[in-house]
Parts: structure tokens; C-alpha cells; sequence
């Protein structure tokens, strides 16, 4: 074994002896969790799934764990999008309940952080956690296993629809030694319940820490989730997240998968689609600059007849930035009637920039229909040259256009808020003259006439 | 307003424009025809300062300043404007969001506000319909999938709200039918006025029965060989290019 797994293991040895009794099933977890993450030790480039991304600088950093969830409220504020949700927040994986709100959740919906649901009642939480993603996901979701102490739980009782948004907060706290947190959130959507999802990571400039997100989201017959993922990490943050979605007759999934922070990052999201009807749309974007890696890894599993999946991918790389695209489908025999389409496409604002981009379909059924297709590209000066000739300087030309090439994501954002942050990293501060609210609504108004 | 003086221009090495000359004054309406291959859509596009145009001699001047020193926005701030043969498609970017945009830049340089939103619609609003267009292409992107009439069309509503003090129109009748050439001729017509110059570029004298210009060039390699008025233009019809290619050539 070497030195770094051992480092890992050391700190959970440090951590195990500092806490109390905990139930045993906990226990037993964290015990696999480790065994399992001894055996398979960090992935190295030579596995399939890791080859464009190298996870050394995660291995060989000496991360503390903490219990301090003190956060500077004018940072905090500055942070939080500014959204009418319930919220919980944490800082460095740790509950922080002075930057969180739940105000009245409405009958049917239980928010809470992990570390209270398994305080009131482990065993109802026991169950699914762990179920779906475990500790043979990956090596990354072994240590969590390993480590993990906080979260969220989400609960949705059937045909219950959720007024407001739920934003689950992570913050990154900059400061003398790097920390790592082991996050695990579990969404239980009950029959026909719906909600939107918000999951915002973000921090303070010169943070260095390592989030290792865990989520398991199961939605049961005809639940509707959307799922926005904003990640805006500090840009030394190492980003790791490992999702998994077990999808019911019916039910509707859509992500939001957007990246626009941290400098090692990585999302494998995983959908399964188990029952007829059942439906998954996954958007992603991500935005690099300067040396931030990240890495997309989908995976949508159509394991019942009649199911559909729709995946539009847009990544934008800058200066010396590496974008990691591979979407994977597999249609199962048996799996008839499906219908899947995937699309990845990529603007390189660089020379130096670099994407790698791999759709991988296994398809067992032979009645279905799928389609796939990437390109990479380059912002078109044609274009720039136009707008620049009615009058539109050159910093804002192309960043109108970058913005338009995120277009086909960010148009079905109805998330002002979410829309807002993502324009503004995308396209840089566009003039005043660019703050088209209000515009579109008049254009809109027009069209009625 | 305009003046252009002894220009040349090369393109990729092979001299295009041979020492031209032109100057248009405030109010007027120029048309430079001539045979393919003549530069004509060369010196639009120099003024408008397309890249890979490089100026090997001569001066352009507009309203006193030296406009080969200026940045391409600039040019068009300042009232340069050129309408394209080949409207470029902008995947994307909403027609109306580049109407604002440029609006709101020229009126930046002019040291005026930001355009107040209503009054912007209501402008917006008076302008596709003066060019019988749809409200609903504002919500289309620049261009995309539009056909060749209505590319035209849309290059002409920019310039309807931008009110140029130069414009320039690069073949704007190519690929246009009889219906969409009246309607982009009564555009353009709407546009003139005292202080403001248009310059037509094109082969066909067709688009010169819709918009009569004050005074007709006849580019020939790379030089005018030949002004005079709208009569020139139903010379040309009649007779062709030929002999004045053959003058040149002499």
C-alpha cells in the first residue's frame, strides 16, 4: 500500500478515536468503506476512467478534517444566491446553522442535515444510504464511505410539490492547512412529489480544500427533480462528486450539471432508468481557465423498455484549461422502444486549451433509437468581426458570443440567480448596456401584439 | 464627409485598389458599379475595416478624421456602417440583443444614456414594420436560417436604427426578388436626408431604378474610370462594361 492511501487511513484511525460509540451499522460501513479504498488506493491514469484526469495532487495533499463551520457572514452573503429557497449551508462539509434557513417547510418535506436525521433516527436512514452508491462506485466514494459524517437529507413524501427551491450550500473556507470534507447527500422523492434541487458550491478566494460529494437521489413512480448542480469553487479547490439517480416508472430527472469553478474537478453522474416511462435529461457546462481541470462523466443505464434520455453537454476552455467530456449509454436487452440522444460540444478560447471528448453507447436492444455526436470548435471571427462593425467592442463581442454558445444551456435556466452567476463568469462583466432584464420580457409582449 | 485619396489596397499579396478616389459630400447618394473583380466591394469593406485588407498608400478621411487609424467599432460609432453582401450568421446571439447592443454602444460614444427600454421597443417596433418583417425574428439569432431576402432585410433594419451617417451597402439587391428589392430600396430611401451619404455598391444597374443616386462611378480595375449621374447607370445598362474596359486597358 502506499504512503498516501496510508495518510488517508491514518486520519480516519485519528478521527474514529475522537468520536464516540456509533451505531453498527455505521461502523460496518466506514470499516468497507475503507477496506474497499485500501484495496482500490487513488486512480491512477492507466484505469479507463481516469485517464485524462490525475488525481495525484488530492493523493499526496495532507488534508485536515474540522468542526468549525465559522464563515465571514459578509463573504457568505456575497455568496449565496440570492433565491427565495430554503437553505442549509455548510462550511467545509460542516453544518454552519447561522447561514442556513428553512423557515416553514411546507407538510410532506424533510430537509435536514445528515449528521441530525441520523441522530433522530439512524435506522429509517440506514437503509438507503450507501444503497446506491457504494463503496464499488468508486475509489472516491470508498473514502467517503470511509469518512462521512455530514450531509443533507432530502425527503418528499408522495404528491408533494415543493413551493421554493432547496439550496444545499458548500462553502470552502481559505486557510493554513488544506481540509478535506466527505459530504453525502440522499433525496427521496416520493410518487409524483416534485422539486428543484439547488446545490451551490462556492468559497473564498485562495481556498485549497477537497469536497468528496457523495449523492444518492431516488426518485419513485412520476417524481420530478430538477437538479442544478453550480459549482464555483475557489479555483485551487479539488472537486469530486460521485452521483447516483435510481429512477421509478414515470419519473423525470434533469440536471443542470454547471462547472464553472475549482481546479481539480471531477462529476460522474450516473442515471438508471428502472422503469417504463422514466426519463433523464442532463445538461452540463463547464467553464476552465487557467490550469482547472474538469472532468464530466455521465452514464445513463436504460434498463426498462420505453425510456428516454437527452444529453447536451457545452464545454469552454480557456488559457491552459483541460475539459474531460465521456458520456456512456447502455441499453439493456430487452430494453425496447428507447430513446436517447447525446450532443457535446466544445469552444477552445485557447491555443493552449485542451478538451477531450468520448461518447461510449453499448446498446443490447435492437429496437431503439440513439443518436450522438461532438464537436470542438473555435469562437468564429466572422462573427466577432460583425458585431464589432455595428459598434459592439471587441472584449464584448466575444464574450456575447461565448455566452451564446452557452446559449442552448443557460436558455433553459429559469433560475435568474443561477442564470446571473454563470453570465457573469462566462462572459466577464458585461456592460451595463448588456443587462438585458426586462428586454426580453418587452420583446416577448411584442410578439403577443 | 468622405474622402478617399490615391488608395491601395492589396489583398493577399495582388493589388485590388489602384490609387482611388472619391469623395462623397453630406447628404448625397453614390453608386459605384463596375464588372466583377473591379474592387468594388474592396473599398467598403477597407473603410469598414475588414481584417486582411492591407492599405499600401493613400488616405481615407471622414468628417475630418483619419478613419485608417480607427478600430473597427469605432468606425461604426462614429457612423460608418457597412451593410454586407454576406450577412454573417451569429448562432445564438438574438437579433434584438445585437440592436441593443449596438444601439447602446453608438449612443455611449455620443454621450448619451443607456436607451430606456420602452422607448427602445416602441423604436424597434416602428422599424420591422416599415420592413414588413415579423416581430417574432427579434427573438430569432442574427441571421440563422434566415433566407436571402430576409438577411438583406435585417441588414437594412439595422442600419434604420442605427441611423448611420454614412452607409454603405454592399450588393444589397443580390439574391433579392422584385418584392424584397422594393422593400429594401424603400429602406434605404428612408434613410436619406441632409446630413446623411449612402454608397451603393453593384453590378446591376436594376437596383438604381428603386434608388436613384446623385452621382455613378464606374470601377475598373482597381480605379474609377468614369463619374457622372444617374444617366451613367442606363448607359451601362444599354452598353455593358466593355468600353470602358477597353479605355483602361489603353
Amino acid at each position: 500500500m502506499n504512503d498516501d492511501v496510508q495518510r488517508f487511513l491514518d486520519r480516519l484511525s485519528e478521527r474514529s478515536a475522537q468520536r464516540g460509540q456509533e451505531p453498527t451499522w455505521i461502523a460496518a460501513r466506514r470499516q468497507a468503506g475503507a477496506a474497499r479504498f485500501e484495496a482500490m488506493g487513488f486512480p491512477h491514469r492507466r484505469v479507463e476512467a481516469w485517464k485524462y484526469t490525475d488525481v495525484r495532487d488530492i493523493a499526496r495533499t495532507d488534508f485536515a478534517l474540522t468542526d468549525d463551520a465559522e464563515f465571514s457572514p459578509a463573504t457568505a452573503a456575497a455568496l449565496t444566491l440570492p433565491l427565495d429557497a430554503y437553505r442549509l449551508t455548510f462550511v467545509d462539509g460542516v453544518f454552519a446553522p447561522a447561514l442556513s434557513d428553512l423557515g416553514d417547510l411546507p407538510t410532506g418535506v424533510q430537509v435536514l442535515p445528515l449528521s441530525q436525521a441520523l441522530e433522530e433516527n439512524h435506522e429509517a436512514v440506514g437503509g438507503p444510504l450507501g444503497r446506491l452508491t457504494g463503496v464499488d462506485f468508486s475509489a472516491f466514494a470508498a473514502l467517503n464511505t470511509a469518512f462521512f459524517e455530514e450531509g443533507a437529507l432530502v425527503r418528499l413524501a408522495p404528491r408533494t410539490v415543493v413551493d421554493k427551491p432547496i439550496v444545499l450550500q458548500f462553502l470552502s473556507r481559505a486557510g493554513e492547512q488544506p481540509v478535506m470534507s466527505h459530504p453525502r447527500i440522499l433525496v427521496e422523492a416520493g410518487g409524483r412529489s416534485e422539486a428543484t434541487l439547488i446545490e451551490h458550491h462556492a468559497g473564498e478566494e485562495g481556498a485549497a480544500n477537497f469536497t468528496n460529494l457523495v449523492e444518492e437521489i431516488i426518485l419513485d413512480r412520476g417524481a420530478i427533480l430538477t437538479h442544478y448542480k453550480l459549482q464555483e469553487a475557489p479555483l485551487k479547490d479539488r472537486h469530486i462528486a460521485s452521483i447516483q439517480v435510481e429512477q421509478g416508472r414515470d419519473s423525470r430527472y434533469t440536471s443542470f450539471n454547471l462547472n464553472l469553478g475549482g481546479g481539480l474537478v471531477r462529476n460522474d453522474v450516473v442515471s438508471d432508468l428502472n422503469g417504463e416511462g422514466a426519463e433523464a435529461t442532463l445538461h452540463g457546462l463547464f467553464y476552465g481557465q487557467g490550469r482547472q481541470h474538469v472532468d464530466n462523466h455521465t452514464e445513463v443505464n436504460h434498463n426498462a423498455p420505453h425510456t428516454r434520455s437527452s444529453e447536451n453537454y457545452k464545454g469552454i476552455l480557456d488559457d491552459r484549461a483541460h475539459g474531460v467530456f465521456n458520456g456512456r449509454v447502455v441499453v439493456k436487452r430487452d430494453s425496447q422502444k428507447i430513446e436517447s440522444e447525446q450532443s457535446n460540444a466544445n469552444l477552445l478560447l485557447s491555443d493552449r486549451a485542451e478538451v477531450d471528448t468520448k461518447p461510449e453507447l453499448e446498446i443490447y436492444a435492437d429496437d431503439v433509437k440513439c443518436a450522438h455526436g461532438a464537436t470542438t470548435g473555435q469562437l468564429d471571427e466572422e462573427a466577432v468581426y460583425a458585431l464589432r462593425a455595428r459598434g459592439i467592442d471587441e472584449q464584448t463581442a466575444r464574450g456575447l458570443l461565448t455566452l451564446a454558445f452557452a446559449g442552448e444551456v443557460m436558455e433553459l435556466v429559469d433560475l435568474d440567480a443561477v442564470a446571473e452567476r454563470v453570465e457573469l463568469t462566462v462572459a466577464g462583466k458585461l456592460p451595463e448596456r448588456f443587462n438585458l432584464a426586462g428586454l426580453v420580457e418587452a420583446a416577448a409582449a411584442l410578439n403577443e401584439d | 464627409m468622405l474622402e478617399v485619396k490615391d488608395l491601395h489596397v492589396t489583398v493577399e499579396g495582388s493589388e485590388i485598389l489602384k490609387g482611388l478616389n472619391l469623395t462623397i459630400g453630406a447628404g448625397e447618394v453614390h453608386a459605384i458599379m463596375g464588372p466583377n473583380g473591379a474592387g468594388k466591394s474592396t473599398l467598403s469593406a477597407v473603410i469598414a475595416g475588414k481584417d486582411g485588407y492591407e492599405v499600401t498608400a493613400g488616405s481615407i478621411t471622414f468628417e475630418g478624421r483619419d478613419v485608417l487609424e480607427m478600430e473597427i467599432e469605432e468606425r461604426a460609432r462614429v457612423g460608418l456602417l457597412l451593410g454586407f453582401q454576406y450577412p454573417v450568421e451569429i448562432p445564438g446571439v438574438k437579433n434584438i440583443y445585437l440592436l441593443k447592443a449596438a444601439l447602446n454602444a453608438k449612443r455611449e460614444a455620443e454621450g448619451l444614456g443607456e436607451i430606456p427600454a420602452p422607448e427602445f421597443m416602441k423604436l424597434i417596433k416602428e422599424k420591422i414594420a416599415f420592413m414588413k418583417m415579423d416581430a417574432s425574428f427579434l427573438q430569432r439569432a442574427v441571421n440563422e436560417g434566415f433566407s436571402g431576402g430576409e438577411k438583406k432585410r435585417n441588414e437594412i433594419l439595422q442600419m434604420l436604427v442605427l441611423q448611420p451617417k454614412l452607409a454603405m451597402l454592399d450588393e444589397i439587391d443580390s439574391g433579392l426578388d422584385i418584392d424584397a428589392l422594393k422593400v429594401v430600396a424603400e429602406g434605404v430611401n428612408s434613410l436619406r436626408a441632409e446630413d446623411r451619404s449612402i454608397l451603393l455598391v453593384t453590378h446591376y444597374q436594376r437596383l438604381l431604378d428603386y434608388i436613384v443616386p446623385d452621382r455613378v462611378h464606374v470601377l475598373v480595375d482597381g480605379r474609377i474610370v468614369k463619374s457622372g449621374d444617374a444617366e451613367l447607370a442606363r448607359e451601362l445598362e444599354d452598353r455593358g462594361y466593355d468600353w470602358l474596359l477597353e479605355g483602361s486597358a489603353a
